[in-house]
């Protein structure tokens, strides 16, 4: 069996639907509700689909690729096609937005934008996932921040405003210096004789660029996708977004769109400008320590449940940050495995959050406790979550932190820190120490909210999970322990197309 | 012979004759509804759009008249294109708003077609006397413009203050031509360049060549001669804003790029420093005093500064790929900054002011005005796919290649910091709730205008075919 385009289908499937809903009467609530599940079970599928048969079928190199020349005479095409690292990440792109519909069932204020919105910010994060032209892959890229504003602005709680105009401004910087490297990448490129210059990313990949330049252009891609990325100091943004965000939207942002920065680092930075990369392995190194490091220090110190997980976010991707930069290929499996087993797990956490916001109407861990009695799924997914986030053996969290920590420990044999010290050995230390740190503060979550007594006349009368909301639980819940206990179809999926990235 | 220059002129003479047809029209029937004229002042300015673009083919390679005091080229066409289309969006959309504010509807459209034909002047000038003529006309109908609200003293301070500055600045302008036909001996461009070439510049010719370029940067109101902008933007009656910040912008860069792209290209070293200087104040001095404005004119009279600035990055970049960016710049530049005004016209013409938060909550009361404002802002602060993105990637583009990665570096950064207040424009129609406001009532007219604004800025998000004309021009004149 074969779909023709199925990378275009994916991408304009929730652009379609975006459409559809915007013509659909504001007080339609069910066929707003259910055309956008329609969109995103689409893109579930035929990602699922599409992994299945690149596992089976090709095992290498880009496939399912489309092509139209978009403007003949600089060169940009639309090109898309994926190999299993894009297809890892469309597929947790497709489960986080599942998820993240039916946990939107119960937005009843301005449904017909909200959704919209965040249609059309799925079509920019599958975009990214999928674009192999330089350009389109900058497009898609705004698609999916700029939509964030509106849905932060409107949809949000707390100090929403600021939330929305920090994250937005902080994130346009960052694509602003992404431009200028890629014009940069542009012009600089050593193409063949008599080839005209092209934003086609498989040709800029190939072509050479001189050292100076790759040291130039890589550090100021790392600034502007390790902005998107969370990367310490530029955090500041995602908790105060991911707090402010209503519970779709804060999946999806921290599930997904945060990996777009690593993606891009993987794909453009390294992808195409290797030597660029190993000056700055340091650099990126160091700095995902301090983020792995600090995340969960000031996770451990918040009181609001979504800072802890957003601080936990920060953390993490320290964690797939570090696998970059060991740059070898255990460890880049390891750090695409992060991002898609990260996505996961804070997707659950955040739509967990939601849910227990929505009954207990406070999101104060000093406030609540005992919650396990009422509601035993919920108490029961956090759990596995939470167990996955410091990397219990069995969950998903365990496989991709040890893989990007032995990569770790082996990488980089020639920089030393100071007098001899091997540098790399020393911040995979660094960053197994911090894990402990993560178990404290999960357990300590684990413990206010869920366990301990209750306060019977606040929370005695709330209730689990129903009937759309499981959903979420199950699928993201069950994914994390299916991982753990049986990772290989996807570090396979990934280690089919790290080559590409590991020159010597 | 005549029959012949007659013939190459024919866009300028219809142009001549709408004028003086919707004058005579008004003066004519006194009474009754006098809507049709503005109606007609737009199909008249398309019809002469369509007979413009038929001159395309047979200007392959430049056409001088009169020994070179015009030359008629595709560059120049482009930049027509952008008048004619401006005169029929602006017409179109103050439909409504003239029949109710103003007792002289005739004038109103016959002083937007006299504009319109100085600018085009301006467009094909080939010596500096020509592009006088055409700046003082194209200048001289916008002083009137701007004051004709009649009724508000707003209209005609702005209208006073435009009038002292922009004489002002001709007398500059003299003062600069005389000095470089008293060094060079001539006023045609290319007799300029033939002298350039042979003698080198003189000190005479560069203070000449100084003020003449002063003139222009005030026309396309760069930072440090900006000042005029808010007032006058503030103050006229908005559809001519709109025109005077699109078309009248445009024909200062038309003006610019002919001159400094043209004789003087060979001597880029010498003036490009300047150009880079204004350019980069221009983008930041703009965007830093369009963040806190609370009047939405007077915002994007700023705004209009900061992306004058981004347009020079294309002069700047003196390249073939720099013209084609700053003609494919300013010719969505008009589709993106007129349609907002037109937004603005509507909004402003039922709340009764222009404050940003009169937009409150407007994406309830209005979504469809609300969502056409929010592409046209959006478009404005350059977010792919639309319009604005791709004028200024085109911009940047020929920056990076001529080597300006600081100017670009200023841009980008610009860029972002531009978004800021746009969004806050958005924050208020999307986040900021109604409060009781009324539901605006819209205009026909203008309504039209802007479905077509917003029409072209999404439509030039395959900017191909535009392009495609864009480059030929470029390459036919450099």
């Amino acid at each position: 069996m074969s779909i023709p385009h199925p990378l275009t289908i994916i991408l304009v499937a929730p652009l379609l639907a975006a459409l559809i809903v915007m013509i659909l009467p504001r007080r339609n609530l069910l066929a707003i509700r259910m055309v956008s599940a329609a969109a995103a079970s689409i893109g579930l599928v035929l990602s699922a689909w599409l992994c299945y048969t690149y596992l089976h079928e090709h095992r290498g190199g880009l496939q399912f690729a489309d092509r139209a020349s978009w403007v003949v005479g600089p060169g940009i095409s639309y090109y898309v096609a994926a190999d299993g690292v894009s297809l890892s990440l469309v597929l947790l792109t497709g489960l986080v937005i599942f998820c993240g519909v039916f946990a939107s069932w119960t937005v009843v204020h301005r449904t017909k934008e909200f959704y919209c919105l965040l249609l059309l910010l799925v079509t920019g994060v599958f975009g990214v996932f999928v674009s192999q032209d330089l350009f389109f892959f900058f497009l898609f890229y705004e698609m999916a921040v700029l939509p964030m504003y509106l849905l932060i602005g409107i949809w949000g709680t707390g100090p929403k405003e600021y939330s929305a105009i920090k994250l937005t401004l902080y994130l346009l910087v960052g694509s602003a210096f992404m431009l200028v490297g890629m014009l940069g990448m542009y012009f600089a490129a050593q193409l063949p004789l008599g080839q005209p210059r092209t934003f086609d990313l498989t040709v800029l990949s190939k072509a050479g660029y001189a050292h100076t330049f790759q040291v130039v252009a890589f550090f100021l891609l790392y600034l502007g996708f390790g902005i998107l990325a969370g990367i310490w100091p530029l955090h500041t943004w995602s908790p105060d977004g991911h707090a402010s965000a209503p519970t779709a939207v804060s999946m999806l942002h921290a599930g997904v769109l945060m990996k777009l920065g690593a993606y891009g680092v993987l794909r453009v930075g390294i992808g195409c400008l290797p030597e660029g990369a190993q000056a700055w392995v340091w650099l990126v190194g160091a700095i995902a320590v301090i983020n792995i490091v600090y995340g969960s220090y000031v996770a451990m110190g918040q009181r609001d449940l979504k800072y802890v997980i957003a601080y936990s976010s920060v953390s993490h991707m320290g964690v797939v940050m570090l696998g970059l930069a060991a740059l070898n290929e255990v460890a880049l499996n390891g750090a695409v495995l992060q991002m898609f087993s990260h996505g996961i797990m804070t997707g659950l956490f955040f739509a967990l959050v939601g849910l227990v916001y929505e009954r207990s109407h406070t999101r104060d861990i000093e406030a609540m406790g005992g919650l396990a009695r009422q509601m035993p799924g919920i108490a029961v997914a956090f759990t596995i979550g939470g167990l996955a986030s410091f990397g219990l053996p069995g969950t998903s969290g365990f496989v991709a932190e040890l893989l990007v920590f032995l990569g770790t420990f082996r990488a980089h044999a020639g920089s030393y820190l100071i007098g001899g010290i091997p540098l790399f050995p020393i911040l995979a230390v660094g960053a197994v120490i911090a894990i402990v740190v993560t178990a404290t503060y999960v357990l300590r979550v684990l413990q206010r909210v869920f366990h301990g007594p209750i306060d019977e006349s606040k929370y005695g009368r709330l209730t689990d999970a129903r009937t759309t909301e499981w959903v979420t639980l199950v699928l993201l819940g069950g994914l994390l322990v299916l991982i753990g206990v049986y990772p290989s179809p996807l570090t396979t999926l990934i280690g089919s197309s790290l080559g590409q990235f590991l020159r010597p | 012979m005549m029959a012949q220059i007659l013939e190459q002129l024919r866009p300028e003479l219809l142009t001549l004759g709408s004028a003086l047809f919707v004058i005579l029209a008004d003066l004519i029937q006194v009474r009754g509804n006098r809507k049709w004229i503005g109606w007609f002042s737009a199909a008249a300015a398309v019809a002469i759009l369509i007979v413009t673009a038929g001159r395309w083919q047979g200007l392959e390679r430049p056409v001088p008249l009169w020994g070179g005091v015009m030359v008629l080229d595709r560059l120049g066409l482009i930049f027509k294109a952008i008048f004619l289309l401006g005169v029929a969006i602006a017409a179109a959309g103050s439909v409504d708003f003239a029949s109710q504010r103003f007792r002289h509807i005739g004038e109103y459209y016959g002083l937007l077609f006299f504009s319109a034909l100085g600018m085009m002047l301006m467009a094909s000038a080939g010596d500096l006397l020509t592009l006088y003529l055409g700046l003082e006309l194209a200048t001289l109908s916008l002083y009137v413009l701007t004051a004709y609200a009649k009724i508000s003293p707003r209209s005609g301070e702005a209208g006073l203050k435009y009038l002292i500055l922009g004489a002002t600045a001709s007398a500059v302008y003299l003062y600069g031509a005389s000095l470089v036909y008293g060094t060079v001996g001539t006023t045609l461009f290319s007799a300029v360049d033939t002298h350039i070439s042979i003698n080198g510049i003189s000190a005479g010719f560069a203070v000449g060549g100084l003020f003449v370029l002063a003139a222009f940067a005030f026309k396309i109101a760069a930072v440090p001669f900006h000042m005029w902008a808010p007032d006058v933007y503030q103050g006229a009656p908005t559809p001519v804003t709109g025109f005077l910040s699109t078309a009248s912008k445009a024909a200062g860069f038309a003006a610019i790029i002919r001159v400094l792209l043209g004789p003087m290209l060979d001597a880029a070293s010498g003036w490009q420093v300047f150009i880079i200087a204004l350019s980069g104040m221009s983008m930041i001095v703009g965007n830093l005093l369009a963040l806190p404005q609370r009047d939405i004119k007077r915002m994007l009279a700023y705004s209009g500064v900061a992306q004058a600035g981004y347009a020079l990055v294309g002069v700047a970049a003196a390249s073939r790929l720099g013209a084609l960016g700053a003609t494919f710049f300013l010719f969505q530049y008009l589709f993106t900054n007129l349609g907002a005004f037109l937004v603005v016209t509507i909004v402003g013409s039922s709340v009764g002011d222009d404050r940003i938060s009169s937009y409150n909550g407007l994406s309830r009361r209005n979504p469809g005005l609300s969502l056409a404002m929010l592409v046209l802002l959006l478009s404005l602060g350059g977010i792919p796919p639309l319009s604005g993105f791709w004028g200024k990637l085109f911009l940047f583009w020929a920056g990076v290649q001529s080597g300006l990665y600081g100017l670009v570096f200023i841009g980008v950064l610009a860029s972002v910091l531009s978004l800021y207040y746009y969004l806050m424009v958005a924050r208020a129609m999307y986040i900021e709730p109604a409060a009781g406001r009324p539901v605006v009532r819209l205009q026909l007219s203008a309504v039209i205008a802007v479905v077509v604004c917003v029409l072209m800025v999404v439509g030039l998000a395959y900017p191909g075919p535009i392009l495609e004309l864009a480059h030929k021009a470029a390459a036919a004149f450099l």
